[in-house]
């Protein structure tokens, strides 16, 4: 089978995935319900426009979801294979920080008690929410050497469950709010704004700045507190400085998109077909495959039923889950 | 690895071991002694309280035959019912992840994880949006979905051999999907229908029918039977499957037997008050840290699992007057924190958990 393990496939590899990133974006910005011809697509790219119909669709609808789809999903991945590496545990999904039910725990509150209705009013809250339910799951989690895979991710399934049970309680006390809430939490790239990008443009970049300069320390993480120790690496500090970046990027993420799960476990293992153990490469490699993967999924949403759509968020489980499981499959060293 | 030697332990050491093994053994006895006189307490209460109070004596006398036609119908047709179910599924979910939790050797590998809880789930909502069911038939939708989810995990795990790890990443997998289909059924549908499905979605002991307790009550006792018989090839299992092929366990029939029992269990249960959050994740954590041990602890699990339904049910319908609160919310609110505080203390103690 095809692997990169030579550092010059390996850049060779992320070189044509980045090709891939970009033709499943320009498949995105080219199909949907409507058929509309290169042509015009390059025009309305290239602001070249008359002001056609065909072109406002893709000014107006599919440019904005393809940023958004390239943005959350690359932040995903790779706050997913952040998470992977910290807690050495290859089931951890940056959801399992409880950071989707903090989004969604505060976005339900937006909803249901300060009456916001558009989308655009939630990223705050969701940022907001994601951010307090990872620190709080970080800090029950920490001892005196910080938190421990196995009670991070212990405490992260608890705080979920909390959380999930106070989204409940008031959804079934309040109609209305389901109503609409029930579209958030599907996760999907349609009717988002696309200018929050902007605005959470410097928690994107300093989240993935900082994921990928600790491929090197997950690396000698990955052998055990001790030896990583041994090594000269401040282990507690590493584990801080990881869980900011995660939390920054699973917050943007989730503001963006809305409560996605299964990209940030499955892009990982993904990567790790591909290049190996070595985290510098599975970090960098997480993102365009992340980006790639929501972006292909929202496009063949849009396909599958025409004129109506499926979700990103369900296009994803039904992509990713047979990766997954044929990954899973064809590793022998997957054991106890 | 250890080096082979030929070491024959002294007398003293035997004895320790056998005063450390006396121990331990008491400790858990006298734990479970305590968790079932809160259970009992906990049971009274729950028979006493209500829209209509009945006094304890009342309570006692109806139970055994006397009592008014009013406190008959309200304990033995509503209360006794509910508490029984409440009993039964509670240690259904604690046996069934205490068992996923050993087997499989990692704390996320309970039903509400891998994948089962959200394969009942899913075709439990289908039956409720789609179908328009009710009632037990609801109940028979579920059971099906989680074994076919089961099913598919073992079917897809089982390559060279069916390894932990495996069965719960494919568990997840499925858990997703099953998961975006029920997201897609309750974005499709009438809000109102949705919210009805929600209530499923969280379990719940309100609408507790004598078939549903009837059905659970045969499938629990069978299967705890069951799981009584293989239990301790569980304990040799835990200690990896070289040692247990050492100790004459045949490791891949008696995976998929106990494995079975566990799905079983967990089915039963989310069939009869649906998937009730988290009690199956819960329960044997906090057992196994009241125990102090890393054994599968069964019974323990099974109490506290008893213990966390019936007490989230109590405060699910006392705690605000006039509203009726579906018990899985509140073994989220309860169970959670208990778990977080432990983590938190054992935490402080020993540096690392």
């Amino acid at each position: 089978m095809l692997t990169f393990a030579r550092p010059a496939t390996r850049t060779l590899g992320f070189i044509a995935l980045l090709v891939v990133v970009l033709l499943s974006a320009g498949a995105s910005l080219l199909l949907g319900s409507r058929s509309i011809d290169v042509t015009s697509v390059l025009d309305a790219v290239f602001s070249r426009g008359t002001g056609s119909v065909e072109q406002m669709v893709v000014l107006d609808l599919r440019v904005p979801r393809t940023i958004i789809g390239l943005v959350a999903g690359a932040a995903l991945g790779l706050a997913g294979a952040l998470m992977q590496g910290l807690t050495r545990n290859p089931l951890a999904d940056p959801g399992l920080l409880g950071v989707n039910a903090g989004a969604s725990l505060a976005v339900v509150t937006a909803i249901a008690f300060f009456g916001v209705t558009a989308p655009s009013g939630y990223v705050w809250f969701a940022f907001g929410g994601a951010a307090l339910a990872a620190a709080l799951v970080y800090a029950v989690a920490s001892g005196r050497t910080g938190p421990s895979p196995l009670s991070l991710t212990l405490a992260g399934a608890a705080t979920t469950a909390v959380l999930t049970s106070f989204i409940t309680l008031i959804l079934l006390r309040d109609l209305d709010t389901l109503a609409q809430f029930r579209f958030w939490s599907v996760g999907s790239l349609v009717g988002r704004d696309v200018s929050t990008v902007a605005t959470l443009a410097p928690f994107l970049v300093v989240g993935s700045v900082t994921a990928l300069l600790l491929g090197r320390s997950l690396n000698s993480l990955a052998l055990g507190d001790d030896v990583a120790r041994g090594l000269g690496q401040r282990v507690g500090l590493t584990r801080i400085v990881a869980g900011a970046a995660i939390i920054l990027l699973c917050g943007s993420a989730t503001s963006l998109a809305g409560p996605l799960v299964f990209v940030g476990l499955v892009v990982p293992h993904i990567a790790r077909r591909f290049v190996g153990a070595d985290y510098r490469w599975i970090l960098l490699w997480s993102m365009p495959l992340g980006a790639a993967l929501l972006v292909i999924a929202d496009t063949i949403g849009r396909l599958i039923a025409p004129p109506s759509e499926l979700e990103a968020g369900i296009l994803v489980a039904l992509i990713g889950a047979p990766v997954l499981i044929a990954l899973v499959r064809g590793n022998k060293a997957v054991t106890r | 690895m250890t080096v082979q030697q030929r070491y024959r332990p002294s007398v003293d050491d035997l004895a320790r071991v056998a005063v450390a093994r006396r121990a331990g053994r008491i400790r858990s006895l006298v734990i479970a002694a305590v968790l079932i006189v809160v259970l009992a307490a906990l049971a009274v209460v729950a028979l006493i309280l209500g829209d209509r109070v009945v006094a304890p004596g009342d309570v006692l006398s109806t139970l055994f035959g006397g009592g008014s036609g009013g406190d008959r119908f309200v304990i033995l047709g509503l209360r006794v019912p509910r508490l029984l179910l409440g009993l039964m599924v509670g240690a259904a979910f604690g046996l069934a992840g205490a068992v996923f939790q050993s087997l499989l050797g990692n704390p996320l590998a309970s039903p509400d994880i891998i994948g089962i809880s959200q394969g009942a789930s899913a075709a439990a909502v289908g039956a409720i949006l789609l179908a328009g069911w009710s009632g037990l038939a609801v109940s028979f939708a579920a059971f099906g979905g989680a074994v076919l989810v089961a099913g598919l995990i073992t079917v897809l795990a089982a390559r060279h051999g069916v390894a932990g790890s495996r069965f719960v990443l494919i568990g997840i997998a499925l858990a997703f999907l099953a998961q975006a289909a029920i997201n897609f059924m309750l974005t499709r549908s009438d809000v109102r229908d949705a919210q009805s499905a929600l209530v499923w979605l969280v379990g719940s002991l309100g609408t507790v029918t004598s078939e549903e307790l009837t059905s659970t009550a045969v499938g629990l006792v069978v299967l705890v039977l069951a799981l009584a018989l293989v239990s301790p090839r569980l304990r040799m299992l835990q200690l990896g499957d070289e040692a247990a092929t050492g100790l004459g366990v045949r490791v891949t029939p008696a995976r998929l037997v106990i494995t079975l029992i566990a799905v079983g269990l967990a089915a039963v249960a989310t069939a009869a008050a649906g998937p009730v959050v988290f009690v199956a994740f819960v329960s044997a954590p906090i057992a196994r840290r009241l125990l102090g041990g890393t054994g599968p602890a069964l019974v323990v699990s099974a109490l506290v699992g008893a213990l966390v339904v019936t007490g989230s049910d109590l405060i699910a319908q006392h705690a605000v007057s006039g509203l009726q609160v579906p018990v899985g919310i509140v073994t989220g609110i309860v169970s959670a924190p208990v778990l977080l505080v432990l983590l938190a203390r054992s935490n402080r103690s020993r540096g690392t958990a």
